[in-house]
């Protein structure tokens, strides 16, 4: 572990024997009680430990809401329907896990942002950021193979959409993407063979993630925290202990976030979901919309600006890829964007960018804006911000770390934390 | 993190001016009356089991004819947070269908006359559906299918404003230049403004036994609350330990946000 040797005192006699056999009970004390922490580190570092309570949640309703499941394309529909009638409080779960999952990315979101704009990407923390991508990553599929359980309308035809995806692969090498296609499906269509894999996948999916988060939180501890200034810890006036110092300040943050997490799940809970997911899956039906939740709308937003399907989906993934190539893009030596005036309303675009790409990706895209008597189809605006987005990393990243002067960045954390209080 | 102000503006006026061009036209849904009310909405609000026990009735004697309620169970008609009727007054309503019962110990699925083997219902049974098979349910109603009651207002953008529009907007003389298909019926509150469904309620389609004038607002009123229980029947339960959990979780933030400032008194 980083930072300084190991300050546990085993006190008993069996923790004695159990420390010089398997050191687990040093191990928690030294990550979880001990780990020194930037003392500075504001509101926008709670989210960390509210991904990982997000996580536990949605594995804890997910393991019950299983038990009652049943992953066949006849009864799918009605089981999640007997979960929220009959079940003990089915309905409580059942809210908790789908509403959970847009909880689990507005969090991961806001985790992500901290990171690009208190340049916590960069050296020494390569692979720590990395490890959150592949995370994210796998979020996004796990909450794609979940939304297609309940074996609604949208769940089909999200599930349609998006392993016909792959088919778009026939454009280089003919047959190959259908063939992949199929595979996917168990079949010639989306399929009970589809739904029984995905529920076996949706199972697998978040137990990865757990790990993946380990070496995550492993890599973190390597390095230490990074913080608002983005200096380094210059020494132990610059940490507090995480505990109790960290424990009750994210506590107080989960606390709040999960007021929010209440009010969506007893108070509105399909304000998120799609209506159409209410009606049995069709496939004889194809739905007036075919939409995803709104976390993947800005994936969506590009895919659908984009005419020849092939290079749509290598624009979105691309997109995914692209995140994990910034700590290389960014070309300045200055982690925090507080000393980075050039760069910092170009990040604030970016994050209007992201929900303006998430507004059209909810749209048609051959929906109109009406300017002033002028009618732009959203087609337009989409293209925009999916150039913008790629602009900001390809371009911007690189580009402004050399041509910025960054403001003088403070001696030390311990320094602007005392001045601030005199 | 602090944002720009200009951007912030920027970012209010793109918001505000790029309004989405809207619909409207020969075929474009009205949107769903807003000027009607429901017991169950906002965060306290409760079924009113009175209106609940009416629309049962609507339901039983009116839609039911054509719209299954698949989902419901006899049980939860004595439920609690539901119309409120007894267990005993819940088993007769059970006991008042025929569930399909085929086969019998002799491995016959038919009785003497060849009709098929059925039972009285119990709790546990099902609302049982009008037609026994999607063709059927087509064959009878001019190719159209009625859609399962179940959870319909969850199932629909507008919900219960929406199902009430639908039931309490036939009866209007559609624009000059609009087509009515044969067979159809005229409802500028659904999408296309042909509907399958024949205007479903006229005044006195039901007899209250509480005396309840049965104008057909009044029936779409009570059968739209009680679709709304039939979709989501643990609403009550729901918004009563949603307020303990909002509750426990405002104290608590509040105790949690006082050991925080004391904690990091000394380092601040």
């Amino acid at each position: 572990m980083s930072a300084g040797e190991s300050t546990y005192v085993p006190k008993t006699g069996f923790t004695r024997w159990l420390d010089s056999r398997l050191p687990i009970m040093r191990f928690a004390h030294d990550t979880m009680l001990t780990y020194p922490t930037p003392k500075n580190l504001n509101i926008w570092y709670t989210f960390g430990g509210i991904l990982a309570v997000m996580l536990v949640s949605q594995i804890v309703t997910g393991i019950v809401l299983a038990m009652h499941y049943v992953a066949n394309d006849k009864l799918a529909f009605d089981s999640v329907e007997n979960i929220m009638r009959d079940v003990n409080y089915g309905w409580l779960l059942r809210y908790a896990h789908a509403n959970g999952a847009s909880m689990f990315f507005l969090a991961v979101y806001v985790h992500i942002f901290r990171g690009l704009y208190y340049g916590s990407y960069k050296a020494p923390r390569e692979v720590l950021w990395i490890l959150g991508v592949i995370i994210y990553v796998l979020m996004i599929a796990t909450a794609f193979l979940g939304y297609v359980l309940p074996w609604g309308q949208m769940s089909f035809w999200a599930a349609t959409v998006i392993t016909n995806l792959f088919s778009s692969i026939d454009q280089i090498v003919p047959h190959l993407g259908t063939a992949i296609s199929t595979w996917l499906w168990g079949g010639f269509a989306v399929g009970d063979p589809t739904l029984n894999r995905f529920f076996s996948l949706h199972y697998l999916l978040p137990f990865v993630i757990f790990a993946v988060v380990a070496l995550h939180i492993w890599a973190l501890h390597v390095p230490g925290n990074n913080n608002p200034l983005g200096i380094d810890v210059k020494g132990p006036q610059d940490t507090v202990p995480f505990h109790p110092y960290y424990t009750i300040k994210d506590g107080f943050y989960l606390v709040l976030f999960f007021i929010l997490f209440a009010a969506l799940v007893f108070y509105a809970p399909n304000f998120v979901g799609d209506v159409e997911n209410y009606q049995p899956a069709n496939p004889l039906v194809t739905p007036p919309e075919i939409v995803p939740e709104w976390y993947l709308l800005p994936f969506y937003a590009m895919l659908r600006s984009i005419p020849q399907k092939l290079i749509g989906v290598i624009v979105l993934f691309g997109a995914l890829a692209t995140l994990a190539f910034t700590p290389w893009l960014d070309t300045s030596k200055v982690r925090s964007m507080r000393f980075r005036p050039m760069i910092r309303p170009f990040f604030w675009l970016l994050v209007a960018d992201c929900i303006l790409l998430g507004y059209l990706g909810a749209n048609r895209p051959d929906a109109t804006w009406n300017l002033g008597g002028i009618e732009i189809a959203l087609v337009w605006p989409a293209r925009l911000g999916t150039l913008y987005y790629y602009a900001y990393f390809w371009l911007l990243l690189p580009l402004i770390g050399i041509l910025e002067t960054p403001k003088p960045l403070p001696d030390s954390i311990a320094k602007p934390v005392l001045a601030a209080a005199e | 993190m602090r944002i720009s102000l200009p951007l912030g503006l920027a970012l209010a006026a793109l918001v505000s001016t790029g309004v989405l061009a809207a619909e409207s036209g020969p075929g474009v849904a009205l949107p769903p009356k807003s000027d009607v009310s429901f017991s169950f909405e906002g965060p306290f609000g409760t079924y009113d089991r009175a209106a609940l026990q009416r629309g049962f009735q609507v339901y039983k004697e009116v839609c039911s004819a054509c719209h299954s309620l698949n989902r419901v169970a006899f049980h939860a008609l004595a439920d609690e947070g539901g119309p409120g009727f007894t267990e005993a007054q819940a088993k007769a309503i059970a006991a008042s269908y025929k569930i399909p019962a085929g086969p019998n110990d002799k491995g016959e699925t038919t009785d003497a006359n060849g009709n098929p083997l059925t039972r009285p219902g119990i709790l546990a049974d099902h609302f049982p559906p009008p037609f026994p098979n999607d063709e059927a349910a087509r064959t009878a109603n001019n190719g159209a299918l009625p859609p399962d009651l179940s959870i319909i207002e969850k199932a629909r953008n507008g919900g219960a404003h929406y199902v009430y529009s639908i039931l309490t907007g036939f009866g209007q003389k559609p624009p000059a230049g609009f087509k009515v298909l044969d067979g159809k019926y005229y409802n500028p509150y659904f999408p296309g403004w042909n509907i399958s469904m024949p205007p479903p309620l006229n005044a006195n389609s039901v007899t209250y036994s509480d005396g309840t004038k049965a104008t057909v607002e009044q029936e779409a009123h009570d059968v739209v609350t009680f679709l709304a229980w039939a979709g989501e029947p643990k609403m009550e339960e729901r918004k009563r330990l949603g307020f303990g959990v909002m509750l426990f979780l405002m104290a608590f933030a509040g105790v949690l946000y006082l050991a925080y400032r004391k904690m990091w008194a000394d380092q601040h």
